[in-house]
């Protein structure tokens, strides 16, 4: 979408569409509990901000009241399902077109039930314009925000916050996005703002900030000279023109002053020389499409020149750029990287952002929102409730853009803790969490995305099982599965939409279309039943490991941890078998492994290494509920408590698929406390504890860790991280560096995967490493 | 005018002259061939960055000329003495034309060399494109030993070919002269002079010769002062004046040399410099544009409307956004926020005149150029900024605007420098190297006879249309 910068657009059409009808469940949702206002008004875009909290479903497990005697009854699950209600914090961006303004604000009037919110802040060049407008409707108090200050706020935010939110832009690649992981530490950058001029700013901290220079050549210049020249009146009908251009007919280029002898001289004959150079020796016309591609090219170089030289100058290899002239327009991302590349010579980055639309009003928010501290908090995009980048591209889709493309929507969930990276990595700014990019290799991404669509049926299935007592569930569940169908579809399309496309991406944007419509946790009887088997095999498991000889026990214990992992309502393979045969137990699963050796195994020197002194302080990170946790992951814990190692058991804080939570491990453990004096006595004592990750994700980004979590690994002098199933070792983390020792385990549940791997399914994956001197 | 540089190389050793540069270096300089020129390659060269030195050793194709160089100096220079500048936009030939032939040489002239004298000496326009500008005619010249006049005519690139073949017409070739050309042009033609015209271009290089010329005219002095003068109170339209700079301490100089594009040049030495950087935005886009913009069809005349218009009826300033200055960012609110902004708005393209337009074209390019060479210099850790090249000839507002911008974003850490030669330069209008080998060629000729003098007072001849421009508001007052 085009965003066309200050004071340019007509004020003719802002009466038009106030008939508008906003479907109330797509945009400018919760409204009723909205406060804290910000807008961000630019010449033809509106950017809309504000705070709400969202009332959640969520499944609560608490403990029976057992008095000792119900554990043994056949037919009684160890603890008890409730589903609550949990209020959450989100921020809610919506981005529309000027012209839609005052429906929009009738709209928010409408339906603001009840706010105490008394100010709105506003930022941008049409905030003065509407000023009286916004008043007037939203009876808030407008309260004018400077623009530059608000673009790095909101800028640094969503540097911190937004996994891939920086990209590079290549021209050649399919796709042209390629994304950054982002780094630890996002200061000193360089942001190039291409509004009408050119601002640019060095930042180096989250308050300290500094305008180095800037041009008045800029997207004003782009458009204003080019409406003279062309007659052509809008910025993207411009831009659409300069597409088609032929810009060697205007300028003057190297090989026109020093024909073919520029290679001997080691020129490149298609530099330009002179732009429009050509315009002033031929008497003849010029297209409009060439002389706009020219001015193009004329303004793309010099701001890129101008920004190479800023950069040099200060030192800075990093080079974000935004403003009007950029925002989703590939055709300007292609020109300005093409000119940083060429004056850099490769040294500089021209980086964009993918929410760049949305820095000034988020920056504008976070002015407003000061006192609520939303800077101390982690934050997530909430893949289900946002629009992916080029949403509303023209140059995707243009005759797509109607009244959905009309409207571009981010939404933002305050995550209960801070997360951070895990002391343990060996490099946070070069860590990669997931082992395939999608968007880069087609194969995959076809592969997997059909996956999930045909998972998609079970899915739905279960979600309406998990609330047999809903009257809407069914109802609800179909909005579940066109909403998720819709993503996939779209990906399909744009893989880039939200970032790089993985695994993990695919997996997290169906947790959060679950709970968009309240399923929370489709899984949680189905993991309340597993746990409640396991827990009565415990005993037995453990018993029959101590019974072995050491070396033996050693094998038997991480077979245990493999064949738990075998129990994965993730895996579409297993999936089919759990649902077809209810009673497929711990020892079926054990037959289905692959004998040793396996697809990769390093068991020997896992062993050796057990031969040899005992790890302070082991990490896990555990996978599924049930057998997985209880008969595979609790006895290898044991073992190890036994060595007197300490360990730190780390579930997901919420639920996603099958996968053992926080809460759901807490009881875990009590119960086997109660059966197993060596876990009792380790939790008592603080050998064993149980942790947060701060995810809700099937897999595992060890650069976003629940705070906590990284403290207690820190304090504790971890030295051996066990990262355990598909979702975290292999989609994720299979390549992971970690400053310590670290195993990886995980059984291959997946045929096709397991033959890009060069196995079979059910292959082993036994990955102990040790780091290098 | 190969062969006068070729004797000019050889005197001055016997004179004893100063020159500019070693013999050594003056020999060899037109022959190499160089990587990156002055001219083109605004944007970029292959040799960005990377110091230059003297190369000392000849490159094989230019053989053949040196050969013809070396056994031609041992003479007497023959006629006719030719200078070619072909540049992306327009050719700029330099014809010396004797006016002390005695009747014993008019006997030993052949045919072919008196129809060229004729033919070139009678008109005033060639075919339908060229013209000699008989104003800018030098008169009773001395050069070499010889007394005459040296021409000025010009033609459009594009008529090159047209010009080749004139040469082979009037069989230039039988003259064993050898072409002395610069520019880019000498390298796109040079394969079209020797296999229509048999002729062998000697090409010079224009960096070299830019530098060159520079510092060298500056030793000499301009009529006993200071060559360089910078501007007191650029912005100021009583105040301004015009004041000699001693460039004593010449380096590092960061030499800003404007043509058709523009290209930055940090010079550390006579001999030692480096092509730092260029840009696209030069004198052939304020020109090309204003011919789309305003339909005029000279420099000159993009110019004179540019003297009469108001850039900010076209430009978005600061002010016409924050209501004043900026103070967040520290900006004045007479900076221009946004070259041609106000031109988004339909109200405001249907109320600016051309030569509005003109203006901002012109203050468009020229603060950017500014700004560039601004930011070269910081990086450079230089502080004396040189501009040179034709887009500044009679060009006393963008002279100014530089003066003003350099030092108002420096806080008063850069001078901007000019050199009174583009000033006072000629007509050859655009194309730069134009008056860069003007010079060449002259000092050349100077380094000829004992009256440099002489030639150097010639640079003082009023070519310029009246300057108005310091009556005209510059946008900042």
């Amino acid at each position: 979408m085009a965003e066309c910068g200050a004071g340019g657009g007509g004020s003719s059409g802002d009466s038009l569409d106030k008939s508008i009808t906003l479907p109330p469940d797509e945009i400018f949702r919760n409204l009723e509990n909205a406060k804290r206002f910000a807008i961000d008004i630019g010449g033809s875009l509106t950017k809309l901000a504000y705070y709400s909290t969202v009332q959640h479903k969520v499944a609560k497990v608490r403990s029976f009241d057992h008095s000792g005697k119900d554990a043994e009854q056949d037919h009684e699950p160890p603890y008890e399902i409730s589903v609550q209600e949990e209020i959450t914090a989100r921020l809610h961006f919506v981005k529309f077109e000027n012209t839609y303004i005052e429906a929009c604000l009738d709209f928010i009037k409408d339906h603001l039930v009840n706010t105490e919110t008394k100010v709105i802040q506003a930022t941008g060049g049409g905030a003065y314009k509407f000023k009286d407008l916004i008043e007037e409707k939203l009876r808030l108090k407008v309260d004018k925000e400077d623009v530059m200050t608000c673009l790095i706020k909101g800028c640094n935010f969503v540097l911190k916050n937004i996994p891939h939110e920086a990209f590079m832009y290549q021209k050649d690649s399919d796709p042209e996005f390629r994304f950054q992981t982002n780094h630890p530490n996002i200061f000193p950058y360089l942001l190039v703002n291409i509004g009408s001029g050119v601002s640019i700013v060095k930042v180096e901290t989250e308050d300290r900030f500094e305008w180095i220079g800037g041009s008045s050549i800029g997207g004003g210049t782009f458009w204003g000279l080019g409406a003279l020249l062309t007659k052509t009146k809008k910025f993207d009908e411009l831009l659409h023109l300069a597409s088609k251009g032929q810009h060697a007919n205007v300028d003057m280029l190297v090989q026109d002053i020093y024909g073919g002898a520029h290679q001997t001289l080691g020129l490149s004959g298609n530099l330009i020389a002179s732009s429009f150079g050509k315009s002033a020796t031929a008497d003849k016309e010029f297209s409009k499409e060439d002389m706009a591609k020219s001015l193009l090219h004329m303004i793309s170089n010099d701001i890129g020149q101008l920004a190479c030289l800023y950069a040099k100058l200060h030192s800075l290899d990093r080079v974000y750029f935004g403003g009007f002239f950029i925002r989703g327009h590939p055709v300007t991302m292609r020109t300005i990287t093409y000119s940083i590349n060429f004056f850099s010579k490769g040294e500089v980055q021209a980086l964009f952002l993918r929410h760049e639309g949305y820095l000034g009003a988020i920056g504008a928010f976070l002015k407003g929102a000061e006192q609520d501290n939303p800077n101390q908090y982690s934050w997530g995009e909430n893949y289900a409730g946002s629009s992916g980048l080029m949403s509303a591209s023209p140059e995707l889709c243009p005759t797509q853009r109607a009244r959905s493309g009309t409207f571009d929507l981010l939404e933002m969930d305050r995550l209960e803790r801070p997360l951070v990276n895990l002391p343990l990595l060996l490099d946070p700014s070069s860590y990669v969490p997931d082992t395939v990019d999608l968007t880069d290799d087609a194969r995959a991404r076809k592969y997997w995305l059909t996956c999930f669509e045909e998972a998609l049926d079970g899915v739905v299935k279960r979600a309406v099982a998990s609330q047999p007592e809903s009257t809407d569930a069914a109802e609800r569940a179909e909005k579940f599965r066109q909403k998720y169908w819709s993503k996939l579809q779209t990906l399909r399309h744009q893989p880039f939409a939200y970032g790089t496309l993985t695994v993990r991406s695919l997996l997290d944007t169906r947790e959060h279309c679950l709970n968009e419509f309240s399923f929370p946790d489709p899984y949680s009887k189905v993991k309340q039943k597993e746990n409640g088997i396991a827990l009565k095999y415990f005993q037995g498991v453990v018993r029959a490991l101590d019974s072995l000889g050491w070396e033996e026990r050693q094998l038997a214990l991480v077979k245990g941890l493999l064949a738990g992992n075998v129990f994965d309502w993730g895996a579409k393979a297993v999936s089919d078998v759990l649902e077809s045969d209810p009673q497929f137990g711990f020892e079926e699963a054990k037959r289905k492994l692959q004998e040793r050796p396996w697809l990769v195994d390093s068991y020997n020197k896992w062993l050796q290494r057990l031969k040899g002194p005992p790890h302070k302080c082991a990490l896990i990170f555990a996978d599924n509920s049930g057998i997985d946790i209880i008969l595979g992951v609790f006895p290898f814990v044991r073992e190890l408590l036994f060595r007197g190692t300490e360990v730190i058991l780390a579930c997901n804080s919420g639920p996603a698929l099958n996968d053992v939570t926080y809460s759901e491990s807490l009881i875990v453990a009590d119960r086997i406390a109660a059966m197993d004096p060596v876990v009792h006595s380790a939790l008592q004592e603080e050998r064993l504890l149980l942790v947060q990750t701060g995810s809700s994700s099937p897999c595992l980004d060890l650069s976003r860790l629940d705070q906590g979590l990284a403290v207690l690994a820190r304090e504790r002098g971890a030295d051996l991280v066990v990262i355990e199933g598909m979702g975290r070792a292999v989609h994720t983390n299979y390549h992971a560096v970690l400053r310590c020792e670290s195993l990886k385990l995980a059984v291959v549940k997946n045929a096709w995967l397991a033959e890009r791997l060069g196995g079979r399914l059910f292959s082993v994956i036994f990955k102990y490493e040790v780091p290098a001197e | 005018m190969e062969r006068h540089g070729r004797a000019a190389a050889t005197s001055t050793s016997s004179t004893g002259e100063p020159a500019p540069g070693d013999s050594e270096g003056r020999r060899r300089e037109p022959l190499r061939r160089r990587a990156s020129s002055a001219s083109a390659p605004a944007i970029g060269a292959s040799a960005d960055g990377v110091r230059r030195d003297r190369p000392s050793s000849y490159s094989g194709p230019a053989s053949v000329s040196r050969q013809r160089v070396e056994s031609l100096r041992k003479k007497r220079p023959l006629f006719p003495w030719f200078g070619l500048d072909i540049g992306g936009t327009l050719v700029k030939l330099v014809y010396f034309e004797p006016k002390d032939i005695t009747a014993e040489e008019e006997e030993e002239e052949v045919e072919s060399l008196k129809s060229i004298r004729k033919y070139l000496t009678s008109n005033v326009a060639y075919g339908s494109t060229g013209i000699r500008d008989v104003h800018l005619e030098l008169k009773d010249l001395t050069l070499c030993g010889r007394k005459g006049n040296l021409h000025f005519i010009r033609f459009p690139t594009h008529d090159m070919p047209a010009f080749i073949q004139m040469g082979r017409d009037k069989n230039f070739s039988s003259l064993h002269t050898v072409f002395c050309a610069t520019g880019g042009g000498a390298y796109k033609f040079e394969q079209d002079f020797l296999t229509i015209g048999d002729l062998q271009l000697c090409k010079l290089d224009e960096l070299d010769c830019l530098i060159k010329g520079i510092l060298y005219i500056d030793s000499v002095g301009f009529n006993g002062r200071s060559q360089c003068y910078y501007f007191e109170n650029p912005a100021d339209s009583e105040k301004c004046q015009k004041l000699p700079f001693d460039l004593k301490n010449p380096y590092p100089l960061l030499l800003v040399n404007i043509g058709s594009g523009v290209s930055i040049l940090a010079v550390y030495s006579k001999d030692n410099y480096k092509r730092v950087t260029g840009t696209s935005l030069g004198g052939g886009t304020f020109f090309g544009l204003c011919c789309l913009l305003t339909g005029c069809t000279t420099f000159e005349e993009a110019l004179e409307m540019a003297s009469r218009g108001d850039s900010t009826k076209v430009d978005k300033l600061v002010r016409d956004i924050y209501g004043g200055d900026y103070e967040r960012f520290g900006l004045p609110g007479w900076a221009v926020a946004s070259s041609f902004g106000n031109m988004m708005s339909k109200e405001k393209r249907e109320a600016v005149s051309k030569e509005d337009l003109a203006r901002a074209t012109l203050i468009t390019i020229t603060n950017n150029i500014g700004s560039i060479a601004r930011m070269c210099a910081l990086n450079e850790n230089i502080n004396q900024v040189v501009f040179v090249g034709n887009f500044l000839r009679i060009n006393t507002i963008a002279m100014r605007l530089l003066a003003y911008a350099l030092d108002y974003w420096s806080k008063g850490q850069l001078k901007a420098l000019f050199s009174e030669h583009e000033h006072n330069n000629r007509k050859y209008a655009l194309n730069n190297g134009a008056s860069t080998y003007i010079k060449q060629t002259l000092l050349s000729f100077k380094n000829q006879t004992a009256h440099n003098t002489i030639i150097l007072d010639n640079f003082k001849m009023p070519l310029s249309p009246p300057d108005r421009s310091f009556k005209i508001k510059v946008p900042f007052k």
